[in-house]
């Protein structure tokens, strides 16, 4: 297992329903919780995987979300069991909309 | 479309916590020990494995048809929703306050292999626990129900705990047994049991084999809805009986005499047949409605 | 001038005599049905089988000659050897124990996935020499040409008293095998699953055939294009919604063919929910070359498909088959007739779209499902994922592509060739590469060429989870490389890309996102499959679809 930490500045989000909780750790999957943070401007990450040596790959990942996206003053959590970016990507998408009470 | 395929969602298919929010009344589950608030198995973690927020059974309360219940749903997809020790807690204590606070039922939604093998005896030792609670909840008048009908069916030791609530209700997908077909391969040779024939497997451990030997109180669409409609009427007709060695003798009994008539047998079709089938190759493929009305015109 | 040097002229039918003349002398001498008593089986290969003869086996994609190939495997090498084998597929274990036997020594086939390491190990050993890989088509073409087999080992469902055979739903390469054998001079055994006194149809005349054997067990037929609703993942719904978008729906493809896998299948299971929704039905996917997938049964149901011709038949499939004769080719008796060749032909010539997924792609948009310790070939792949420069006949998506590739004032059009795929496989290893593994595998076997499934130059679109690339109207091999890796997502390929570039690609709609298609990535959901399980399936087929036991979980 392998521990990553990451933080990114990011647009702050607006919450509607904290925490959020997305995906569930199967194989290939991931599990999200994402709760308000105490950084209006910053997404604070927090990843442990089961895929060891990705650490690049993650940062662009978590990177490019937060870029993309309102995330800021938020705090997330993944327990990951080897999930490619594109689900990655996916279940953070998933995971944010819920926070901000738009999800199905 | 076919209209009926659009509005269904599979139980199969559906996670822990798809299943109870299609269960429960709308808005009414109120979760124990969130995610937020817990944290994985510090076993996985020593042996270097992500765990999971709720390590993988999500417990609560809430209502059904506006009847208080306690719920509890494992996650067949994390580590095939075996049994380790914060997980079972989850569940005895869940069990333990039923028994205290006395809902009208603890409904138990198992899609798991049994034990834990990662925390060896932590995962043993909550298995027993979970079964000395189920009885306790019950002796203390609260019906315990098991639904099953998920990826992993109920095996190992939480096969057994099926069997010690108050009734199950599965559907055909769902099997129910103790030990694994996999493992009875490995152990006793493909001729004894080819796990990879997969219609064989459901034939002896499947939903529809086990209602059809009474094992079973309800055969259940694949459906989450069909699955709170069969809830809500087993519990209105059910009253849970005081513990009973009477009661307890009689159940043995029957088992013995099982035992004596099918023991030898190597497949669901014997059985059914001496059930009283007339057709037994055609039980697999006949839909639920149909097989219910099967086993209501067999002899008893 | 002198006379020239006397030559026999009919060699080869005076060669075939002597085979028959030494099954004969053995009592083998095929009568009654050209039947031959399954215990002598190996006397019979042994008398009209030569040293370095040329021996098609029947390893179809599906359909298995296996008694035949077993019992080959257990001919003495002494009076059998140096054989070149030819046939599609490698595909049972008797077939490589061929080489390691030392009855065989020389291979021309077209694919061998399940035998793929066995076959990369005999290489490296030097016990096997592979003449060539080849396309289905292709192959066959060369069965009239210089692969001709001297003997072909064929599987027949069923043979009546004078030999004629029924070939049955499977028919597969049948046809191609016994035609080519037949008139040069070979020898045609078939292996039988039943002796009928009237057969359904007569498929293969008794003239064509010199021995009939009744196999001990039915044939074996790998279910090979089953795939079960329920390992569809997110990721391969929201490529689906791409394509069918993207593609099935700006070209207006009705014709067309789609390679095996969870990404097609997918597309399949859209067809009457998204692709319905967008008001597509009748619009596309009308006209089929495709084996009988399962999955695409809603379609079907649905009343999107007109019609299907297939390579083979799929386990399971007969009884829903013959229940659609509308759709599906069917024969006066009621079962299908597959044939692999003209299926082929139609994929090349009759199809305006080919869709399939791949294990490896470069930046030229060269693809590749070969990898380092195996040796698989790639079926069917090459010719349908090729554009053929002998169409003439024009359709409304052929000359779309055919503009956006050549200019408003093109000469011919093209076919879509359309490579799906998610950017990582499993394990984390990225598809996109900066060198496909077919580079080093050409040095290990030593071959001519490096074993490419698809040529970058007949890609026009690719379609991964970032998004959709149009090669089509990439000017140059800059562009081109760009565009591909654009939609490279995360990959090591991606990450390197020029973004300056890839976003002026964007603008031009050479590189399309989910959403510049107006497709929200939480909108792909499982919930959109027209069926999630294999019993769905079974529902949409009225019961008709006879699921194989693997594929059941009730």
């Amino acid at each position: 297992m392998e521990k990553l930490n990451f933080q990114f500045a990011s647009a702050p989000a607006s919450p509607a329903a904290d925490p959020a909780l997305c995906g569930v750790v199967g194989s290939g999957n991931l599990e999200i919780l994402l709760n308000a943070g105490d950084l209006p401007n910053q997404c604070v990450v927090e990843i442990k995987t089961a895929a060891r040596g990705f650490a690049d790959t993650w940062q662009a990942v978590i990177g490019a979300f937060a870029a993309a996206h309102p995330a800021g003053g938020t705090r997330i959590a993944i327990n990951d069991m080897g999930a490619t970016p594109a689900v990655v990507s996916l279940r953070l998408a998933q995971a944010l909309a819920e926070y901000q009470g738009g999800a199905q | 479309m076919i209209p009926s395929l659009a509005s269904r969602h599979s139980w199969f298919e559906a996670t822990a916590r798809k299943r109870i929010a299609g269960l429960l009344d709308s808005g009414s589950f109120v979760e124990i020990l969130p995610p937020a608030e817990s944290s994985p198995s510090p076993h996985l973690a020593k042996l270097d494995l992500p765990g999971a927020f709720d390590d993988g059974i999500v417990i609560g309360c809430g209502q059904l048809e506006k009847q208080a219940v306690f719920i509890a749903a494992q996650e067949g997809q994390f580590i095939g929703g075996a049994v380790g020790e914060i997980h079972g807690a989850k569940l005895v204590g869940l069990l333990k306050r039923a028994a205290r606070e006395k809902p009208a039922a603890v409904l138990l939604l198992i899609d798991s292999g049994g034990v834990r093998l990662h925390e060896a005896n932590a995962g043993l030792i909550a298995i027993s626990e979970i079964m000395r609670a189920v009885l306790a909840a019950r002796a203390a008048g609260v019906p315990v129900l098991a639904l099953i009908g998920g990826s992993c069916g109920a095996f190992g030791g939480m096969g057994i705990v099926a069997k010690l609530c108050s009734a199950i209700l599965i559907s055909e997908e769902g099997r129910l047994a103790l030990s694994g077909p996999e493992v009875i391969e490995t152990v006793a040779g493909v001729e004894e049991f080819d796990s990879k024939d997969r219609a064989l497997v459901w034939r002896v451990t499947g939903g529809k084999h086990r209602y059809l030997m009474g094992d079973c109180a309800m055969l259940v669409e694949d459906d989450v809805s069909a699955f709170r409609v069969a809830a809500t009427k087993f519990l209105a007709d059910w009253q849970e009986p005081a513990p009973s060695v009477g009661l307890l003798r009689a159940t043995q009994r029957q088992l013995e005499n099982r035992l004596t008539a099918y023991g030898a047998y190597r497949d669901g079709l014997q059985i059914w047949a001496a059930l009283g089938v007339k057709n037994p190759e055609s039980v697999p493929l006949l839909d639920r409605d149909s097989l219910v009305a099967l086993k209501e015109g067999l002899p008893t | 001038m002198n006379a020239p040097l006397p030559r026999q002229w009919d060699s080869l039918r005076q060669n075939r005599g002597r085979r028959l003349e030494r099954a004969a002398s053995l009592g083998l001498a095929g009568k009654n049905g050209k039947e031959i008593p399954v215990d002598r089986i190996i006397d019979l290969l042994e008398a009209v089988i030569q040293p370095g003869d040329r021996v098609c086996l029947e390893g179809n994609n599906q359909k298995q000659a296996d008694f035949l190939s077993e019992s080959l495997a257990d001919c003495s090498p002494e009076r059998i050897n140096h054989l070149s084998m030819v046939q599609s597929v490698l595909a049972l274990p008797s077939h490589v124990d061929l080489f390691e036997r030392g009855l065989a020594n020389r291979l021309d086939f077209s694919f061998s996935g399940p035998q793929g390491a066995r076959l990369a190990k005999l290489v490296q050993e030097q016990r096997i020499e592979i003449g060539a890989i080849h396309t289905y088509l292709e192959l066959f073409g060369r069965y009239f040409m210089d692969l001709t087999p001297n003997v072909a080992l064929i599987a027949a469902q069923a043979a009546d008293a004078e030999g004629n055979l029924y070939l049955g739903p499977n028919t597969e390469d049948t046809p191609a095998i016994v035609e080519a054998t037949a008139f040069k001079g070979g020898i045609v055994i078939a292996q039988v699953n039943e002796r009928l006194e009237k057969l359904p149809r007569v498929d293969v005349p008794a003239d064509w055939v010199d021995f009939t054997v009744l196999a001990p067990k039915p044939n074996y037929i790998e279910p090979l294009f089953t795939r079960d609703p329920a390992q569809i993942t997110e990721v391969q719904v929201l490529m689906a919604m791409m394509a069918i978008k993207g593609i099935y729906a700006e070209y207006g493809v009705t014709r067309l063919n789609h390679g095996i896998g969870f990404d097609t299948a997918a597309i399949e299971l859209l067809l009457p929910t998204y692709a319905a929704d967008l008001g597509l039905k009748g619009k596309i996917c009308t006209h089929w070359a495709l084996n009988p997938h399962p999955t695409l049964i809603p379609a079907i149901e649905s009343g999107f498909v007109e019609s299907v011709h297939c390579f083979g038949s799929e386990v399971g499939m007969d009884a829903y088959i013959s229940a659609r004769s509308d759709v599906f080719f069917t024969g006066a008796d009621g079962s299908m007739r597959s044939n692999r060749a003209f299926s082929q032909t139609a994929g090349l010539y009759a199809c305006d779209m080919f869709i399939g997924s791949t294990l490896q792609m470069d930046m030229a948009g060269n693809s590749s499902t070969a990898t380092l310790g195996r040796i698989t070939g790639f079926g069917g792949a090459p010719n349908m994922g090729s554009d053929p420069h002998g169409r003439r006949h024009a359709s409304p998506a052929w000359l779309k592509a055919g503009r956006e590739a050549y200019g408003p004032n093109a000469i011919r059009g093209r076919k879509l060739v359309v490579q799906m795929v998610e950017t990582f496989r499993e394990h984390m290893a990225p598809v996109f590469v900066e060198e496909l593994d077919a580079w080093k595998l050409q040095k290990m076997m030593g071959a001519e060429l490096p074993p490419i499934m698809i040529y970058g130059d007949d890609v026009s679109h690719i379609v991964t989870e970032e998004g959709i690339a149009n090669l089509l109207l990439c000017r140059s091999p800059e562009e081109r490389e760009q565009a591909i890796r654009g939609v490279a997502g995360f990959t090591p390929v991606g990450m390197a890309r020029d973004k300056a570039m890839v976003e002026n690609l964007r603008d031009r709609g050479i590189v399309r996102r989910p959403e510049d298609l107006g497709i929200d990535p939480r909108q792909a959901t499982r919930d959109l499959l027209a069926a999630r399980s294999v019993k769905d399936l079974v529902r949409w087929s009225g019961g008709l679809y006879a699921p194989p036991s693997r594929f059941r979980n009730w």
